[in-house]
Formats: C-alpha cells, sequence, structure tokens
C-alpha cells in the first residue's frame, strides 16, 4: 500500500510539474497586462517535443545522451520518496541528505552534459551552475537541520509528521529563519529571479538555460519535464516543511484525498507567489549572487542555532 | 509599492482576439505549440520591430502558443527577415541545419520575398527563397503585427 502511495504521489508530481510551470507564467502574464497562455500549454509543448526527434552536436559524447533521463529519474525518485501528499511513503528512504544527494546528482549530470557539447555557452552555463550549486546546496542540508533538531532525525517524513501532528511546534524563531533560508535557496535551485531567469534570451545572462541550448526534440522535452518537476518537489518541500497541514499522516482515503488537494492548493499558491515577485523584482548581477547566497546560508546557520538554543 | 499600484491602475492592455484564421497543414504536428528562433538574415529592423510588437503585450502572440526560444535546436519554425545578405547567408544556412526536423521557415516582410528596395545592391545574395526553401510568407513592408500573429495563428491553429 506504500508502495502505491509512493507511486501515486510521484505520478501526481509529474503530471502536476508542467501546469505548476504554465500557473506562473500565467500570472506573470496577467501582471504584464497580456492574456497568458492556458495553464496546459507546458504540457502541449512537451507533447510536441517528445515526437520530435533530438539532434546532438558532433562533439558530444555518452554525457549528453545519459543528462536528461538521469536529470528525469533522480527528480522522479524525490517525488516517490519525500513526504508530499503523504509522510507514510517508503520509511526512513527520504533522508534529507539523501534527497539533498539526488537533486544534486542531476545538476552535476546537465552540468556535465553542458560542458560536454563543447559550445562557449554551454561551458559558461556549467562553470554558473556549479558556482551557484556549491552555495546553495549547504543552505538546503542547513535549513532543513534546523527543523531536524527538534525532531531528532533528519528523515524528512518524521519532520512533516511532527509538524502535521503538532502544528503549533512549527512556529519558532528557527522556523522562520530555516523558511527565509530554503526560500532563497529553492529560487537558486530552480534558476528564477533573481538568480537566473527562465526566459531569458540573452546568452551572457543565462544560467540554466545556456546548458541546454544544444538540446532539442525528445531529449529537450526530458530536461523541460525534470526541470518543471524540480520547481514543484522544492515548493513541494518547503511547503510541507513550514506548513504541513492537511498531508496524510494515515493511509485511508479520506486523508490521502485531503493530503492531494492541501498540496496542490498550497504548490499553486506558492507558484503564484513566486510569479507575482519576478515580475516585481529584476535579476541580480552575477558577482553579487554569491552575496545572496552567502546571507541565505547566514539565515539557516541562524536557525540551527536558534534551534539548538532555543529548542 | 508604486509599481503594485502602477500594475493595476494599467489592468489588461492585450487587444481582444481577433476571429481564428484557417489552420495551415503544419499545424497538425505542430499541435498548438509553435517555437521560434528569429534570424535577422539583413534587414532594415523594420521587420524587426513589428515582430517585437506581435509579441508585445498588446497583441500577445503568446497567447496562441507560440514562443520565441533563444537556440534554434528549441526550435519548430524560424522566422526570417530582410534581404539576405553575403555575410549572413552561411548564418542562415547553419541555422536552418541546426533545426531538428521537421522544421518550417517563415519569411517576414517584403525583402525576405524579393529583397524589396535592396534589390540588386552589391551585399545581397538574394531573397530568403534561394538560400532555406520558404513555407509562409508574410506579406508587407514591414508587415504589420496583426499580419504576423495571423500567420503564427494558422501555424498554431488556435
Amino acid at each position: 500500500m506504500t508502495v502505491l502511495v509512493a507511486l501515486g504521489q510521484a505520478v501526481l508530481l509529474a503530471v502536476l510539474a508542467p501546469y505548476v510551470l504554465g500557473l506562473t507564467r500565467a500570472v506573470r502574464a496577467r501582471l504584464e497586462g497580456r492574456a497568458g497562455r492556458r495553464l496546459g500549454q507546458p504540457w502541449r509543448d512537451l507533447r510536441k517535443l517528445l515526437r520530435k526527434p533530438p539532434t546532438s552536436p558532433s562533439d558530444a559524447s555518452l554525457f549528453f545522451v545519459a543528462a536528461p533521463p538521469v536529470l528525469l529519474a533522480t527528480s522522479l525518485l524525490v517525488a516517490v520518496a519525500a513526504p508530499f501528499v503523504a509522510t507514510t511513503s517508503l520509511a526512513g528512504e527520504a533522508d534529507l541528505i539523501v534527497v539533498v544527494g539526488l537533486l544534486l546528482l542531476g545538476a552535476v549530470a546537465l552540468a556535465l552534459a553542458g560542458l560536454d557539447t563543447g559550445t562557449a555557452f554551454g561551458g559558461m552555463g556549467a562553470s554558473r551552475e556549479m558556482t551557484i550549486a556549491a552555495l546553495v546546496e549547504p543552505t538546503l542540508l542547513l535549513s532543513v537541520f534546523a527543523l531536524s533538531v527538534r525532531v531528532g532525525s533528519t528523515d524528512l517524513a518524521a519532520i512533516v509528521t511532527a509538524g502535521a501532528t503538532d502544528p503549533a511546534s512549527v512556529f519558532t524563531p528557527a522556523s522562520a529563519l530555516a523558511a527565509a533560508a530554503l526560500a532563497i535557496a529553492t529560487l537558486a535551485e530552480c534558476g528564477r529571479v533573481p538568480v537566473d531567469n527562465p526566459s531569458t534570451h540573452l546568452e551572457l545572462t543565462m544560467v540554466h538555460e545556456a546548458m541546454v541550448l544544444e538540446y532539442s526534440g525528445r531529449d529537450l522535452a526530458l530536461v523541460e519535464w525534470a526541470s518543471a518537476l524540480r520547481l514543484t518537489i522544492l515548493l513541494g518541500l518547503l511547503a510541507n516543511l513550514f506548513a504541513p497541514w492537511g498531508v496524510a499522516t494515515h493511509l485511508t482515503p479520506v486523508a490521502l484525498a485531503i493530503g492531494t488537494a492541501a498540496f496542490i492548493a498550497k504548490v499553486g499558491g506558492l507558484a503564484a507567489l513566486l510569479a507575482a515577485g519576478e515580475v516585481l523584482a529584476a535579476k541580480l548581477r552575477l558577482f553579487r549572487v554569491p552575496e545572496l547566497l552567502a546571507g541565505s546560508f547566514a539565515l539557516a546557520l541562524l536557525a540551527v542555532l536558534a534551534a539548538a538554543v532555543l529548542g | 509599492m508604486g509599481l503594485i499600484r502602477r500594475i493595476a491602475a494599467a489592468g489588461r492592455a492585450a487587444q481582444k482576439a481577433p476571429a481564428r484564421p484557417e489552420p495551415l497543414p503544419a499545424a497538425r504536428w505542430l499541435k498548438r505549440s509553435l517555437q521560434i528562433r528569429h534570424v535577422d538574415a539583413g534587414s532594415c529592423n523594420g521587420c524587426e520591430i513589428e515582430l517585437g510588437q506581435a509579441f508585445s503585450p498588446v497583441y500577445d502572440a503568446e497567447r496562441y502558443g507560440a514562443r520565441l526560444v533563444a537556440s534554434p535546436r528549441h526550435a519548430d519554425a524560424i522566422t526570417v527577415t530582410g534581404p539576405v545578405t553575403v555575410n549572413m547567408a552561411q548564418a542562415l544556412r547553419t541555422t536552418y541545419e541546426a533545426m531538428p526536423e521537421p522544421r518550417l521557415v517563415i519569411g517576414i516582410g517584403d525583402c525576405a520575398r524579393n529583397c524589396g528596395a535592396f534589390a540588386g545592391a552589391h551585399a545581397v545574395v538574394g531573397p530568403v527563397d534561394d538560400v532555406v526553401p520558404v513555407d509562409l510568407h508574410v506579406p508587407g513592408c514591414p508587415p504589420e503585427p496583426d499580419a504576423i500573429v495571423a500567420a503564427l495563428r494558422g501555424l498554431t491553429g488556435r
């Protein structure tokens, strides 16, 4: 039963992810005075791309071919294991370090593929992505450690269960600091404003886009799907760690239905907030990004200290 | 917070969608999704301004499923403007070959069709059709954003 729920959760996230992307674009378009595209447009793009045969640069090797499946597989694994709809998913598998490691594995695979293309922009994007990843991953770990101090475990399911059964325990100074740190880390990890602009056409300002410039057809569909999935995963983690209401802690149909509805509502709300923030904010100059990320790391460190000292 | 007030005051800039044009045969495999890479093969930039307008909040071609992308590898179609100059002929050919199949070429403006005022100039190779096969022409000097949007809608079928 737990396996079924875990797989169902992964399918839900995989289906939902392009709609989350569509929602951010729709909110952004509306705020810009546009009519905007429909929510399902990213799915239409994927469906068309999946049927186009991919091309490969003449100098590319195995890394270029392997990166899209690796990126999607790591994202799907996180979608199976981490507590999004129900906390009773595969016990002990949703360890924080495993989840962060899987996300990093996908990022490294794509960075290697960017280098593998042999183009100037691919290498530049890979170098920038790794710079940002090296600054973001410690923040991701540390901000969740602040929550695991209270629970005494780095198992994400245990942390979310503790929050869902005792909602008042979430409101601590440590949680507020950790939430701010994890929010900034999420923006950086997903390549959103102010760290990276997902809709840029200017190669010199690209980070994530520069690595995937050479992908086409089916490979591009996998990369875009996986990117949308990573955004959904990180928004879902942010929502469930700091607002764990509605998450199913028992495997009853009613609890699962509430969990699914709460998850969709929370991720939708965060995605709309993200898009509104992107309209109001500008992208940071690349050399200012480490300052922002160092600031988020300091917040995460303070969160851990506050959790350890104040309890 | 002045920005939020201005966003609220500006409201919706997008004009009402005109009647849907007849879908073109390519709409069948595009399935309401069209990624476009733009190539300026030597135009006077008049067509670029109109193309930019077609994707502005007022005409908003994105609502019909068309999107400008950053790489020909991501594109289903390239839009080409201007007579093809000697310096851009190879670049245009390379861009076309970089696109995965099936691929489309949309010529925008009169220059793309017959070189317009630049016909016979020493730096001009010829119209776009001499370099890469053109599937669709949008006439005009420059074409109005509405004409460009109508052509894109014919491809996305929406």
